[in-house]
């Protein structure tokens, strides 16, 4: 436990004191704002609900998110700071949950500075506060599976820019599975059963339910499980180097 | 109280470290000695935990860096080659980290880390971004965070490369100070610090030991050389001795 509050310190100390955290909550509150209001046409709805807010998460976490998470790895390996970390007495383990929470935290933060939306929503009518909660849990655990995701990529490389194209491809992937055009083609393909697999694996599709107000056991599950596998799949890519070396 | 058996590396067909072996005790300092690409980073790294070696151990003051990791990496101090360092960070702030992941009470904290700042002179910049500081405070930060835990084994590579002629002097007397409690291996390629510092030098060449004495052994056996002529003949690699 204390090996990974060393490394969550590091790590959120340099998000801290450097420009990236406070360029990406900036940007990100920014476009959430256009899109909500703009493109979500959040008046026009003629409902106090925050659904064309919330329908926005995926697309920006998606984008947003790998660029947190791309220096995790790749910088250390960049700058050989990676060679003193792996000679620490720490266990990859630590390292990994250490650096996805730091990661974590700034995603938190930049979601709580959206619950002005909330408290507005609540000024203009009488939304479904349950449902309202519900979004924001699952959105939160949606930013852990995309962080977990860019983390365990940004391991692969020691270049920050390819581990972000890398991460992004990926988060795409994890994505747009779930459009209705992709199911579509794979209907039409390979038929309804494929497509409904294709569209479990989604980020789109576990989310959808959450904005209706409905808790699906099995989208937090997706959630837990697609951040437990890339947490692994980075402490194993990162225990290779000392292999491969 | 380090002791290495057998140790080897490949990397594809080619042996980097081939069946390398040896010991380095209690108030030793020994110079690990080898033209480039000879295996001595990668012995080190293999000493420290950081690569798994092929075949063979090493023994950190009785603790396998195979099979009980953490505990031989809690009982070593290791400066990488080029001394890395998270540049976002404050000497005071990397010391405080290296201190969290080595789980040193606050108190020991604070004593050792007086202590690594009044040896290696760090207090004017202790609490300046390292990115900012010039190549030898750098240095003298990574070397102070190796030694901050206070380690009965030492791992340092080129620990003086990149420091002016009075800071280098600085480094030896530290570690003329450190050893009489500690086991040390020093990678270097400066001739006349092995005679400076060493109590005895390791000569490697293709990941073997091509030869092994004291500096003055070395001396009394080709009385008419010097011994860069010496360690250039272990090696046959003349062009990367610098006397």
């Amino acid at each position: 436990m204390n090996g990974i509050l060393a490394i969550y310190r590091r790590e959120i100390g340099t998000y801290l004191t450097g420009s990236t955290a406070f360029v990406f909550v900036a940007v990100f509150l920014l476009a959430l704002g256009v899109f909500t209001w703009e493109i979500g046409r959040f008046f026009d709805t003629g409902r106090a609900g925050l659904e064309p807010f919330f329908q926005f998460h995926p697309w920006l976490w998606m984008v947003f998110l790998p660029a947190i998470a791309m220096g995790l790895w790749a910088e250390e390996r960049a700058r050989g700071t990676g060679e003193l970390l792996l000679t620490l007495p720490l266990s990859v383990g630590e390292m990994v949950i250490g650096k996805f929470l730091a990661a974590w935290t700034v995603a938190l933060i930049a979601l709580a500075l959206t619950l002005p939306m909330w408290w507005t929503v609540n000024h203009l009518g009488a939304p479904d506060n349950a449902a309202i909660a519900l979004a924001y849990l699952m959105s939160a655990l949606m930013a852990a599976a995309y962080i977990s995701l860019g983390a365990a990529l940004s391991a692969l490389t020691g270049n920050q820019v390819m581990a972000f194209i890398l991460s992004l491809s990926v988060a795409f992937i994890f994505t747009a599975a779930g459009l209705p055009v992709v199911l579509s083609g794979v209907i039409e393909l390979f038929g309804p059963g494929a497509a409904e697999a294709v569209a479990q694996v989604s980020m789109l599709t576990h989310f959808e339910a959450a904005q209706r107000g409905v808790l699906e056991l099995r989208s937090v599950i997706f959630y837990v499980g697609l951040t437990a596998s890339f947490l692994t799949l980075n402490g194993l890519w990162v225990a290779a180097r000392r292999t491969g070396n | 109280m380090l002791t290495i058996r057998g140790l080897t590396k490949r990397f594809g067909a080619r042996a980097v470290v081939d069946d390398l072996s040896l010991a380095v005790a209690q108030g030793e300092v020994v110079g690990f000695l080898g033209p480039n690409g000879a295996g001595k980073t990668t012995t080190m790294r293999m000493v420290c935990g950081m690569t798994e070696p092929d075949a063979g151990d090493a023994m950190i003051d009785g603790a396998s860096i195979t099979s009980d990791r953490a505990r031989a990496q809690a009982r070593l101090g290791y400066l990488p080659e080029g001394a890395p360092l998270y540049l976002d960070m404050t000497p005071q702030g990397f010391l405080r980290f290296l201190a969290d992941a080595r789980r040193l009470s606050r108190d020991a904290f604070g004593d050792q880390q007086a202590r690594v700042t009044e040896a290696l002179e760090l207090g004017p910049v202790m609490h300046t971004a390292i990115g900012t500081l010039s190549k030898g405070f750098r240095r003298r930060v990574a070397l102070a965070g190796a030694i901050l835990h206070d380690p009965p084994v030492l791992v340092l590579d080129e620990p003086t490369d990149g420091l002016d002629p009075n800071q280098k002097r600085a480094v030896h007397r530290l570690i003329a100070e450190i050893s009489g409690e500690k086991a040390i291996l020093i990678s270097t390629h400066n001739l006349d610090e092995v005679e400076t510092m060493c109590s005895r030098a390791v000569i490697v060449n293709r990941g073997r030991i091509v030869d092994e004495d004291t500096p003055e052994g070395f001396l009394s056996r080709h009385p008419d050389r010097s011994f860069a002529h010496i360690f250039a003949a272990a090696t046959g690699q003349h062009e990367d001795v610098r006397a």
